[in-house]
């Protein structure tokens, strides 16, 4: 039931993502005659906002910049943690003592304040937001990449390649990555659940997208100030927000079946 | 706490059980304060590495002359070489001289002092909400692990980790302040049933996000202890069930309590999303304000102070995990 669920919702979204622009291609479009008008209002089923755009068009012409930046960062995160995580866990030694002091220090702080100070001094744009990103959750991606890697290194299969004086290169990113491989996809929408967490919890915060972009974190703090007028305005990005990360999360708990992560965030 | 780290470190490795404690405890503090120092260090740096500079923050568009860009240089010692600036701010720091706000120069001990307490009293709240709620949960859930009730309490934990702070705390306001206008939608009350009023929707927020988090927690640790073998065994002597999970609780409690470190960590970010939501004057706010306004003493003091709060907090559950858990005693009183 959830699985099915999710699915339909993570399919909505792709739709959104997709052909929002195509659907709504002026969905940003300021009409100062028709600002803030409440729900249900003729042609506005869900109002307008402050500037005058359709909450609705805005919302699914927002899918786009709210959904892929995550994706990004998700894959991106993997992706170092990986190169890093191999590197510690095959290694070991002092590039295993440096990467493993480096992942402490991050871990140590929360990813919210950081990226907030961090972009907020450093006057952050989206792409930068989501490299910061990757920066920040990467820690929780190369440490379970050093620990799968850790079990799987003294195995035979990895000391017969050895054996066969195959570069530790080509053992490490070839032989152990293949191994590897099913716990990372695991981890891959958890990843992505908490980006999209992440990345909006920004943008709400101001930082990472700019003012009139169609995203869900930036219509939600817009919203709030003409909650009381169309209180559509924000709760629509906040149930969306909520309901594909939901969508996402539980589609990794149904893959995963229970022996879900819970060190993370 | 007392560790007494004078314990024959030069033994080599296990010599002694009770060395070995010392070393690892040993290693523990130094490796907290190492990484205070490097945190410390980029703090620090995050002025020098951030575009601008300070005396163009201060002084606004108006571009300074060179002898009162030179004056404030001096003033604010920008004109050391940038270890001694490091090593005096530090000091500073560590002997409760903050520095002064550039914003409205009031000194940061001042605007820390202002606004701790709206921070502590929401985080306290939300957490004992948290636990109260959670932690029967978790038991519940893990005692009919599988079951309906266990799916149900699973999903809305799901739920709770996905909803950011922030959407959380909207959906509240709308439905306990505009749809329902039970709760005041914004702001701080006056008087300590004034503020709790005002508290109240802002610390349900915090805690939906801390509880599912710690639902889960326990529910992980609960279906571990109540797979093992001493439950099996005193549930054929016929031991009351009741009892039995009250034994498995105590046993589950140790994973829980120490991850509070990352439930602390967690806390903290949530804190800056929700008291930007309901525009309540705490910690969160204030850093919020000061990183759009450049303020570095604030930025610079809260992050280290943050950062500071959480590295003692793992320590401190390190250690007295490695000090409280009976297996350490046990062993060491062989």
């Amino acid at each position: 039931m959830a699985l099915v669920a999710s699915l339909a919702v993570l399919g909505l979204a792709a739709v959104a993502v997709v052909l929002g622009n195509l659907l709504f291609p002026g969905a940003t479009q300021v009409d100062i005659m028709n600002t803030v008008l409440p729900p249900g209002s003729s042609g506005h089923l869900l109002g307008t906002d402050q500037l005058g755009r359709d909450v609705l068009a805005i919302s699914v012409a927002g899918a786009a910049s709210t959904l892929l930046g995550p994706a990004v960062v998700a894959v991106g995160s993997m992706a170092v943690g990986t190169f890093f995580g191999l590197l510690a866990g095959a290694r070991g030694g002092r590039a295993d003592f440096l990467i493993s002091r480096l992942t402490d220090l991050l871990l140590a702080l929360p990813v919210v304040l950081l990226a907030v100070v961090v972009s907020g001094l450093f006057g952050a744009s989206y792409w930068w937001s989501v490299a910061l990103l990757v920066v920040l959750l990467c820690p929780y991606d190369i440490r379970i990449v050093r620990s799968g890697a850790i079990e799987q290194v003294h195995k035979p299969y990895v000391e017969a390649a050895r054996l066969l004086h195959l570069s530790s290169w080509r053992v490490m990113y070839r032989h152990l990555l293949v191994n590897l491989w099913p716990l990372e996809r695991t981890n891959l929408l958890l990843n992505y659940a908490n980006a999209i967490i992440a990345m909006s919890a920004l943008s709400f915060l101001g930082v990472g997208v700019q003012q009139g972009t169609a995203n869900w974190g930036r219509q939600l703090v817009d919203g709030e100030q003409i909650l009381f007028q169309n209180p559509m305005a924000s709760v629509a990005p906040a149930v969306l927000i909520v309901v594909v990360a939901c969508a996402v999360n539980l589609l990794g708990d149904s893959i995963n079946g229970d022996e879900r992560r819970l060190g993370a965030r | 706490m007392t560790v007494d780290t004078e314990l024959d470190l030069t033994a080599p490795p296990g010599a002694s059980v009770g060395g070995a404690v010392a070393r690892m405890v040993l290693r523990r503090v130094v490796g907290t304060a190492v990484m205070l120092v490097v945190i410390s260090v980029l703090v620090f740096l995050l002025t020098y590495l951030s575009p601008g500079n300070i005396i163009t923050n201060i002084t606004g568009i108006h571009p300074a002359s060179p002898a009162v860009a030179a004056q404030l240089r001096h003033q604010y010692g920008l004109d050391q070489p940038l270890v001694v600036q490091y090593g005096r701010w530090l000091a500073n720091f560590v002997q409760g001289h903050w520095g002064e706000s550039i914003r409205d120069q009031t000194p940061v001990s001042q605007l820390f002092s202002e606004r701790v307490g709206m921070t502590l009293l929401l985080c306290g709240l939300a957490f004992a909400l948290a636990v109260v709620v959670a932690v029967p949960l978790g038991v519940i859930a893990a005692v009919r692990v599988g079951g309906l009730v266990d799916r149900a309490i699973t999903v809305t934990s799901v739920v709770g980790l996905s909803a950011p702070a922030f959407a959380t705390g909207l959906l509240m306001i709308y439905f306990f302040a505009y749809l329902l206008p039970l709760f005041p939608p914004a702001g701080s009350g006056g008087g300590v049933g004034g503020q709790l009023y005002h508290l109240a929707l802002p610390a349900v927020t915090l805690a939906i996000g801390v509880g599912a988090y710690i639902v889960r927690l326990t529910r992980t640790a609960m279906v571990r202890e109540m797979a093992s073998d001493y439950v099996v065994f005193a549930r054929a002597r016929g031991v009351a069930e009741k009892r039995v999970v009250r034994a498995a609780l105590r046993n589950a409690s140790v994973p829980v309590v120490t991850t509070s470190g990352l439930v602390l960590s967690y806390m903290v970010g949530a804190t800056i999303l929700v008291e930007s939501t309901f525009s309540l004057p705490g910690l969160g706010s204030l850093l919020q304000g000061a990183v759009e306004f450049k303020d570095f003493a604030v930025v610079q003091f809260l992050t280290l102070f943050i950062a500071s709060i959480i590295a003692l907090v793992m320590l401190g559950v390190d250690l007295s995990y490695l000090v409280l858990s009976p297996d350490w005693r046990r062993s060491s009183l062989q």
